[in-house]
């Protein structure tokens, strides 16, 4: 793990933040995708032993910043869904990439639910199903941040 | 390196560390609000990321604002001489009755209501969290923005400052569920909260008993009564009024006047100072605060 291909790991870190960030009209912003969840769990998939866990709970603790929610709830949520990745990788990784979208979506389908269990839990949230139409833009994301992401990895020779 | 032979503590020791450490955060952070003084660090460290977020936006603007025709620019500048001289004439107007106003307060021996610091910010972000109504300003610490700060727009009550990082802060808006204004019915002064739901365009009012005389249309401006938002600006216009009598309570909502969804600038306002030089108060560019000392 040379410190070139850790500095490549954490811009495409940094460029997943800035999207999750990047100000969009409200009517799009609802299907706004994870890109922050997208990026782990493919560098989760790719390296699990360079991202695991902890990267997700600090990246999940940056966006809590970002975002102005409170503090921890989607770190939480993060790791719990890298979690499942980190234990399954070897399966996941020989699937073909529309089975890896579909388990992709039931991931981020659980992130948001955790995410909005918390927020009930601390500001009495009402469930609307707009909070769920994030998973849909995820599914469909995944095979090109996957092509995109094993092109980096590949070119940059990242182990 | 070799996936087959794992390094460091579990996935399982891992989960159960970050999990254990995020509760702790949320106890903090929520329960006992131990933060405060750590967001506005974090807020300023993550600023650099917010502003080149932003960059694409801000290009966008600029462009929009640079290739128009003069044609437009004529009609625009036109358009806005004859606004000025409108508003110039209801100026004049106010100041009389202002006057007035105040030889009135002076009589009855009441304070004097003099003119607040404004300051002229423009939004930076919007957060994508659906459970959280906030935005984040290009104004922080070092214009001297404070927490608990009123934020308004051209129409009316916007939210108020939730975190002071250096050079930016974030807003909390009126239509955040932990958000609430004390308001009074402009018509006949009927006391009421107006808190958000979670709902960009609606806000609700709990503990309004059927007798209160509320009606459609009617116009909700700050009582002042919390302290934190000046007296008089509107906040929102009654939107419906549920009077079921099986209920405790009427059933009120209410549509913020504020574009709270289109907002791009925004006016932070400074208790008053009683001085009544309003307009050289306005402060347009954090230099020119300087040179108004």
């Amino acid at each position: 793990m040379t410190i070139a291909s850790r500095l490549i790991i954490l811009l495409t870190f940094l460029v997943a933040l800035m999207a999750s960030i990047m100000p969009l009209p409200l009517s799009v912003d609802a299907f706004r995708p994870d890109w922050v969840l997208i990026v782990l769990l493919y560098w989760c998939l790719a390296l699990p032993n360079r991202v695991n866990v902890i990267s997700a709970g600090v990246m999940g603790f940056i966006l809590d910043v970002l975002l102005g929610s409170t503090l921890g709830v989607h770190a939480a949520a993060m790791a719990i869904s890298v979690y499942i990745v980190a234990g399954n990788f070897q399966k996941i990784r020989n699937f073909s990439i529309w089975q890896q979208a579909l388990i992709v979506g039931v991931l981020s389908a659980l992130y948001h639910l955790i995410v909005f269990w918390l927020q009930r839990f601390l500001t009495d949230a009402v469930f609307l199903p707009s909070y769920l139409y994030p998973v849909l833009t995820t599914i469909i994301l995944w095979p090109w941040v996957f092509l995109l992401l094993r092109k980096i990895r590949r070119n940059f020779r990242i182990k | 390196m070799n996936p087959i032979f794992k390094h460091g503590p579990s996935p399982q020791h891992r989960l159960i560390l970050v999990l254990f450490c995020s509760g702790l955060l949320i106890f903090f952070d929520h329960k006992a609000n131990s933060f405060e003084f750590a967001r506005g660090y974090l807020q300023s460290m993550v600023s650099p990321l917010q502003y080149l977020a932003t960059a694409p936006k801000q290009m966008m603007n600029w462009a929009a604002e640079n290739i128009v025709t003069r044609r437009q620019l004529i009609a625009d500048n036109e358009q806005y001489k004859i606004n000025e001289l409108a508003f110039h004439e209801q100026a004049l107007q106010l100041q009389i009755v202002q006057r007035e106003n105040d030889r009135l307060r002076a009589l009855l021996a009441s304070p004097l209501r003099g003119d607040a610091k404004k300051m002229v910010a423009e939004i930076l972000a919007v957060d994508s969290d659906p459970y959280t109504h906030q935005v984040v300003i290009n104004r922080g610490a070092n214009d001297g923005v404070y927490e608990g700060q009123a934020v308004i727009d051209d129409e009316g009550i916007v939210g108020q400052i939730l975190h002071v990082g250096t050079t930016s802060s974030r807003v909390l808006l009126i239509t955040d569920v932990t958000h609430a204004v004390p308001v009074r019915v402009s018509r006949n002064g009927v006391r009421l909260i107006a808190s958000g739901v979670g709902v960009i365009d609606t806000l609700g009012h709990n503990h309004v008993p059927h007798s209160a005389d509320i009606r459609v249309d009617d116009m909700l401006v700050t009582s002042g009564l919390g302290g934190k938002f000046p007296e008089g600006y509107p906040v929102a216009k009654v939107t419906s009024v549920l009077q079921d009598e099986s209920r405790a309570f009427s059933q009120i909502q209410s549509q913020p006047v504020a574009k709270i969804d289109r907002l791009r600038y925004v006016l932070l306002l400074w208790p008053e100072q009683n001085n009544l030089q309003a307009t050289k108060n306005i402060v347009l560019k954090p230099d020119e605060k300087a040179k108004n000392k």
